[in-house]
């Protein structure tokens, strides 16, 4: 049984009528994750850990005390911290940290025990590479390395979450974890060929994810399908009382809408979407777009269009302008968060220093790498005084208005559908030494994060080099249902998301 | 921004660079804060900052809970990851002669 092709929700079938056992699938997928290093998308696998997991799973389920998802092994990104494996956020600055908790995604995807008695019985697998501190978008940042492109070798996997993107394109793992701060699930969901969703703000608790952004960061799926990505999503958002800004209505079924039509009352199976207007904004499809790429983005519009839904022009006209005030927010608030690696209580601390201020320096300089020092220099500068009126609060102010363009759109369509990136991935080392060339390639993500919007990648096509194209499905405030509706019909009509990779046996 | 503005930031950001690094980042600053100008042509006359999403959709409260030990003792985990230590404190250089 090749269970790496298999979706989460037949995998919880084939669990729960004991065609296979969680020690089974776990064993099977470590296997996969032993043979597969190559791509370098996995920090720290614990075998044992993980099959102690599964045994706990197991038992769960013969006890008839299983939930939806209890036996499925799930990766997960570093930047979320875990009792047992390391976590790092691919930094050597926490290089060997060992977290004394659980993130909550962790946990409420995690064995249940006496920390969260809800836990949905999932298996972790191991924590996976991404750049360091989620701060880049091809995934070179990381200290440990770049992860390759199962795709083809020689390409990105996209950042900051490329190694749970590598992990399920690789068929090492099912299902994994992500976090989107500028568009770090989606864009190497797209890179990859996969399904991953960046859900409204507040939805996902951000207690235990290591910050980097906290008024961006948010944390969601990326796995094969809409379907599986709505189970995942669901397991994972809760309200938490230990974020001050998770929502008090956060957790839902993410699959409620799945299967239905978009008007309840339609009753034609070859129109599902019949009623959906869908926005496609005409600063999406402006210059800079590759070609293949507006291509397969129009002809995937063409294919809801088929479906019955209406296709509108809509306009965002601050959409370049997501650049600049997303590369002062962002920064301003990592050169904050950051603060806390010094050396005094964890992570690592130099060898020699003269003093407490020069021990502060030496353990920083020598454990943070190059593009999380930028953004750290560029933040600590925008919050100066003398530029933060000119900088921080510019920025801000034109947070506003971004959010504001995205209701004004929404007045006239339901769902917003572009492309996730201007182009397919690039070669390693591409772009690597022009940090405004690799932030350019964040236009189209960007501004959902700074209005706090759902948006989800599902796969469209391929380029002529036969690399991955996604495109992006953007919601209003608490849309993600819908959003994943859409994207589930689409895929009922298409076969992109069921693509393998060549090179992944 | 100049090579002494660059040796500012870094000194506040608590790192430390050496001229050849200082020089190799300013013309990316540089670079990054042409970009970052785009944003002076825009008019926000009277539009009030959006510190975060959700203040855009609602007032939040500030979240409070009930004042009552919630937590037992983790020092011994909390200690694991220290870089040096003694008897469950954590040990930095003299501050105090």
């Amino acid at each position: 049984m090749s269970w790496h092709n298999t979706p989460i929700s037949l995998m919880a079938q084939a669990l729960a009528a004991k065609e296979v056992s969680s020690t089974e699938l776990t064993q099977y997928f470590l296997n996969r994750i032993e043979a597969g290093k190559q791509w370098n998308a996995y920090l720290d696998v614990n075998a044992h850990l993980s099959l102690e997991q599964s045994s706990k799973a197991d038992q769960l389920i013969s006890s008839g005390k299983s939930g939806k998802l209890t036996g499925i092994p799930v990766a997960h990104k570093d930047v979320f911290v875990t009792r047992g494996w390391k976590s790092t956020a691919a930094s050597k600055i926490l290089a060997g940290y060992q977290s004394p908790f659980d993130a909550t995604v962790v946990s409420n995807l995690g064995i249940p025990d006496e920390s969260n008695p809800n836990g949905a019985g999932m298996v972790c697998l191991g924590k996976t590479n991404m750049d360091e501190f989620a701060m880049g978008s091809s995934n070179e940042n990381s200290a440990y390395g770049p992860v390759l492109n199962p795709w083809n070798a020689a390409y990105v996997a996209g950042g900051s979450s490329g190694g749970s993107a590598a992990a399920v394109a690789a068929g090492l793992a099912p299902i994994a974890t992500g976090t989107d701060t500028g568009g770090s699930i989606r864009q190497p969901a797209a890179f990859c060929g996969l399904t991953g969703i960046k859900p409204s703000y507040g939805r996902v608790s951000r207690y235990g994810m290591i910050a980097y952004a906290s008024s961006l960061d948010q944390a969601g799926p990326m796995g094969k399908s809409a379907e599986d990505c709505a189970l995942l999503l669901s397991a994972m958002s809760s309200h938490d009382p230990r974020d001050s800004t998770s929502l008090a209505d956060s957790g839902e079924d993410y699959a409620r809408y799945l299967n239905q039509s978009w008007q309840a009352g339609n009753t034609n199976p070859a129109k599902p979407l019949e009623g959906l207007r869908i926005g496609l904004p005409k600063e999406f499809f402006a210059e800079g777009l590759a070609v293949e790429v507006a291509k397969s983005v129009n002809e995937a519009a063409k294919t809801l269009e088929s479906l019955g839904a209406k296709l509108i022009e809509v306009s965002l006209p601050k959409t370049k302008l997501s650049i600049p005030v997303y590369y002062v927010l962002a920064p301003a608030e990592a050169s904050s968060n950051l603060s806390r690696f010094d050396g005094v209580r964890y992570g690592l601390r130099a060898n020699e220093y003269k003093d407490l201020g020069d021990m502060y320096q030496k353990s920083r300089t020598e454990g943070f790498g190059a593009e999380v020092k930028r953004r750290i220099m560029i933040g600590t500068y925008v919050l100066c005084h003398g530029y933060y009126d000119a900088y921080y609060l510019q920025a801000q102010k034109i947070r506003r208005i971004i959010a504001a363009d995205f209701q004004a759109a929404f007045k006239a369509c339901d769902v917003i559908l572009g492309p996730v990136a201007p182009d397919v991935a690039w070669r390693l080392g591409e772009k690597s030494k022009d940090p405004v060339q690799m932030y350019l390639e964040d236009i189209y993500t960007l501004s959902t994060n700074l209005a706090g919007l759902p948006a989800m990648s599902t796969p469209c096509g391929f380029n002529a080099n036969n690399l991955p194209i996604g495109m992006q499905l953007i919601g209003n405030y608490f849309s993600e249902a819908r959003l994943l509706q859409v994207a589930h019909q689409y895929q009922q009509a298409t076969d992109w998301h069921l693509r393998q990779a060549s090179g992944v046996a | 921004m100049n090579l002494d503005d660059v040796q500012r930031i870094a000194h506040l950001s608590r790192l430390e660079l050496s001229q050849a690094e200082a020089e190799a980042v300013l013309p990316q600053l540089q670079a990054i804060f042409s970009l970052v100008e785009e944003m002076q042509a825009v008019d926000t006359t009277g539009l009030e900052p959006l510190a975060h999403p959700i203040l855009f959709l609602r007032d939040l409260a500030q979240p409070l809970r009930a004042d009552q030990v919630t937590e037992s003792n983790h020092r011994a985990e909390n200690m694991k990851s220290a870089p040096a230590e003694h008897e469950g404190y954590f040990l930095v250089p003299r501050v105090i002669e």
